[in-house]
């Protein structure tokens, strides 16, 4: 199989050169530097690596960047337009709904999706849908409210 | 300080001498105003010489700088330590520099961890506040010509209303070599505002950059060969085809070996291509027999407290009670694993990693390439947490060992698999405890014997004449160490569940029987508060448990539905009052609380570490469940905000009620007393 050449990430295209077999998590990270996508148990179990793909939820350490070469591709890095943070941004930061900030990221996109969906989501279809990533600080009651209070902000 | 039996893989604690030298601080620093604030050490040592906390600086640009060596790692003293400095010094949160944990530029700290932030760097850094504010308040009095009584400081500025003169602290600090050095022992309490997290925006846009995320030119991925088995030993490698890719730096020294690449792939290949034999050792061991061969390799004991007579106290008794409470090994799952990036330049050596023991991961780092401590650098970025868990500094060793080979920086990340393994575990432990109650409620004997887990928290407030405490050393199969709240949760465990069943038996209610047996009065405090927020007992199944460690009261009541056909347990809501003194940051406070009652439904329900052979048998999350949002009951949290006594800490206390409580609920619910954790390790109750 080809190397990938390009990928679209955050509305661009960028060049990259990577065996298709690589996580898409290794790319973005090792050879983009975006970061903000983690590793945090290369199993697709934690949801740290969380990143939208076509806008779903999709954990980056279990998909191989040949999967996504034709698809766009949303990283953490891609969600603030102009300086503004994105509702779901805003919200946690206003919800203090993080500690350490490591699983951050990941929350932040799987809840974007899921408002994608689904504006106006239920307590159990929050916690559906957010139930494959973990934080480890237990902040889930804040993220909880977050996802709320941004369903609520005019978009 | 005195450091706890279960803190095992702590080494002594190095004590640092410092000289005081004016030119090297400014020097360093930069003109301006410079506070330094003493502690004196260990209160048992006071022949050594006070260590210095902290320091604080003002610039001829104005801004304040905060030198700590404590670390971030979520428990958000960044802010909260920030907070005291910005309210005394009357310069927004934002503007202020905090420096912390990086060892070239501030001053030895022991480690973040025991609860101590709070209580002890937090007013030392309050105290230099108020110290910088009165000297720059000092010198305009001088400069000015006028009484410093008729001077005032706000926002940032300094001013004289009568001549309606005014400076900023930039033109103040301008030339100037203003230096104190205080004692930093009381300090006026906090105002308790909540403020956010003070680099938050970087977190939510994917900014910060943690260990993992840094980068240097011409880096290298390092992976390390780890054994097959605990106590297996390197015989030999051959290093051939792995050093045959290109590209590979291949490293075999002694019990070490490892691998650094350009890329993280062409690692995973050299690693590969490593060829070893081992030596392997029986290990010992298993969860079949933990718990006996805990108590059959139990050394002498130590008495922890012992009064009167519990053989003269048992011989009246109305009721007695005897059980024994087990916990098993669970581990820290910080979300961040362990990493680190090393670079030597010159003799130097840099290594930037996550961990709690900035100076303690040096100390190893000297030791281990046989340096001078100066000739170390360890800087932690704000770490992705650690639970206690990131004590030690493996990863910087061996990130260190690759790249001095390769004459390159290496980053070293651990896999999952090798944070659940190679890491160390929270003790596990077997509680045996024997209880008299008189027929009016009242405990008279009580005997507590703690092996392997731990002795924090094994003294009870409870108001008990004859007493026996004890904690038996064993011997551990696994590598275990530090875990928030240590043994507390094991010792609350043991102990709210006994003080549970000897209610049951002298047939009162669980928390009339614990206000009967109670006289100290911040814990009753917040076992009425949690009681009455609760709605004690309440309409459904219903817990209660009390406890008291690292000077917070804490007191938490865990609802409970019960099905008994099917046997599952839903925890429907959890209550906790805490009160750790004077509140500093309430709302961080209240995430701190309800972070660790999420984290203690882990341990309580289904957190467990499975082990035969030598090795782990669930390292990874897939074996090893944590808790997630479908396990996250409501949560009430009331803080009992005691403004008149010093701020305790906060970042472990919150932890040790709910395993108990949640046991207790239990029983109401089912009849089922459950003295293991965790309670429900295939999910659902045991068949009766």
């Amino acid at each position: 199989m080809a190397n990938v050449k390009q990928l679209r990430v955050n509305g661009a295209s960028v060049k990259i050169d990577a065996h298709p077999e690589r996580s898409l998590l290794s790319v973005l990270r090792d050879d983009l530097d975006l970061t903000g996508a983690k590793y945090g148990c290369g199993e697709g179990q934690c949801g740290a690596c969380t990143v939208l793909v076509a806008g779903r939820a999709v954990r980056s350490c279990i998909t191989s960047v040949g999967e996504v070469a034709a698809k766009e591709i949303t990283t953490i890095e891609g969600l603030a337009k102009n300086g503004r943070l994105h509702p779901v941004q805003q919200a946690f930061l206003d919800d203090d709904a993080l500690q350490c900030g490591y699983c951050t990221p990941g929350m932040v996109l799987a809840a974007v999706a899921l408002l994608e969906k689904t504006p106006n989501p239920t307590q159990q279809q929050i916690v559906s849908a957010m139930q494959g990533n973990i934080c480890r600080c237990g902040t889930y009651p804040r993220i909880a409210r977050a996802i709320t209070k941004a369903s609520r902000s005019a978009v | 300080m005195n450091l706890e039996p279960e803190r095992y893989e702590f080494l002594e604690p190095p004590l640092y001498r410092f000289e005081l030298d004016r030119r090297d601080f400014f020097k360093a620093l930069g003109l301006g105003v410079l506070i330094v604030v003493t502690r004196p050490a260990d209160a048992q040592r006071r022949d050594m010489p006070d260590e210095i906390g902290a320091w604080l600086h003002i610039g001829e640009d104005g801004v304040v700088s905060v030198y700590t060596g404590k670390a971030e790692m979520g428990q958000n003293i960044r802010t909260s330590l920030a907070q005291g400095v910005s309210e005394e010094l009357r310069v927004p949160l934002e503007s202020i520099r905090m420096i912390m944990a990086d060892t070239d530029l501030v001053p030895y700290d022991a480690g973040t961890f025991g609860s101590r932030s709070t209580p002890y760097m937090a007013p030392q850094l309050r105290k230099a506040a108020v110290a910088a504010r009165e000297l720059l308040l000092q010198r305009a009095a001088e400069q000015w010509k006028v009484d410093p009584a008729s001077v005032t400081v706000a926002a940032g500025k300094v001013s004289h209303a009568a001549s309606k003169r005014s400076a900023t602290y930039a033109e103040l600090a301008h030339g100037q070599k203003l230096m104190k050095a205080i004692s930093g022992e009381s300090a006026a309490p906090p105002t308790g505002a909540s403020a956010p997290k003070v680099n938050g925006r970087d977190f939510v846009t994917g900014r910060h950059k943690y260990t993992s995320d840094l980068r240097l030119p011409g880096m290298l991925y390092g992976k390390v060969l780890r054994p097959p088995a605990f106590g297996a030993k390197l015989a030999s490698v051959d290093k051939q085809s792995a050093e045959a890719i290109a590209g590979a730096t291949v490293v075999h020294d002694g019990d070490f070996a490892g691998v650094a690449a350009p890329d993280e792939l062409t690692a995973e290949r050299a690693l590969s291509a490593l060829r070893a034999q081992w030596k392997q050792s029986p290990a010992e061991g298993s969860n079949a027999t933990l718990y006996d061969d805990l108590r059959r390799t139990a050394e002498n004991s130590e008495s922890v407290h012992s009064a009167g007579s519990v053989e003269q106290g048992t011989a009246a008794a109305a009721h007695r009670l005897k059980q024994t409470y087990r916990v098993a090994y669970i581990a820290h799952c910080p979300l961040e694993p362990r990493a680190a990036l090393a670079q030597w330049t010159g003799g130097k050596l840099t290594v930037w990693t996550g961990s709690q023991r900035p100076f303690g991961v040096r100390s190893e780092l000297a030791k281990a390439f046989q340096l001078d401590e100066k000739q170390v650098r360890v800087i932690i970025p704000d770490t992705g947490s650690g639970y206690g868990g990131k004590h030690s500094g493996e990863a910087a060793i061996e990130a260190a060992r690759l790249a001095r080979a390769a004459g390159k920086p290496v980053k070293l990340l651990w896999t999952r698999e090798e944070e659940f393994t190679w890491a160390y575990f929270r003790p596990a432990g077997v509680i045996d405890v024997s209880a008299a109650i008189s027929k009016d409620g009242t405990l008279s004997a009580w005997e507590f014997h703690n092996y392997n887990s731990g002795a924090s928290g094994i003294r009870t407030l409870y108001n008990i004449p004859n007493q026996k405490i004890e904690f038996h050393r064993s011997e551990s199969p696994l590598r275990q160490g530090s875990y928030r709240a240590l043994a507390a949760t094991a010792n609350h465990f043991a102990r709210e569940s006994a003080m549970d069943e000897a209610a049951h038996l002298a047939g009162m209610d669980p928390l009339e029987f614990r206000r009967r047996n109670l006289e100290d009065a911040r814990l009753l405090a917040v076992l009425n508060t949690v009681a009455e927020e609760f709605g004690w007992p309440g309409a459904k199944p219903a817990g209660i448990a009390c406890g008291f460690e690292k000077g917070g009261y804490v007191a938490s009541c865990a609802e409970v539905d019960v099905d008994r056909s099917s046997g599952k347990v839903k925890v429907t809501r959890i209550v906790t009052a805490f009160e750790c003194g004077a509140v500093v940051n309430p709302e961080h406070l209240r995430n701190q609380i309800e972070g660790a009652v999420i984290m203690g439904i882990g341990g309580a329900l289904f957190e467990a570490i499975e082990f035969e052979n030598g090795t782990i048998r669930n390292a990874g999350f897939s074996g090893y469940r944590v808790p997630r949002f479908a396990d996250t009951p409501v949560l009430g949290t009331v803080l009992v905000d005691r403004k008149d006594l010093p701020s305790a800490g906060a970042g472990e206390t919150p932890i040790v009620c709910v395993a108990p409580a949640i046991g207790n609920a239990i029983f109401r619910a089912s009849g089922v007393r459950l003295r293991s954790l965790p309670l429900l390790p295939k999910g659902v109750l045991p068949h009766t």
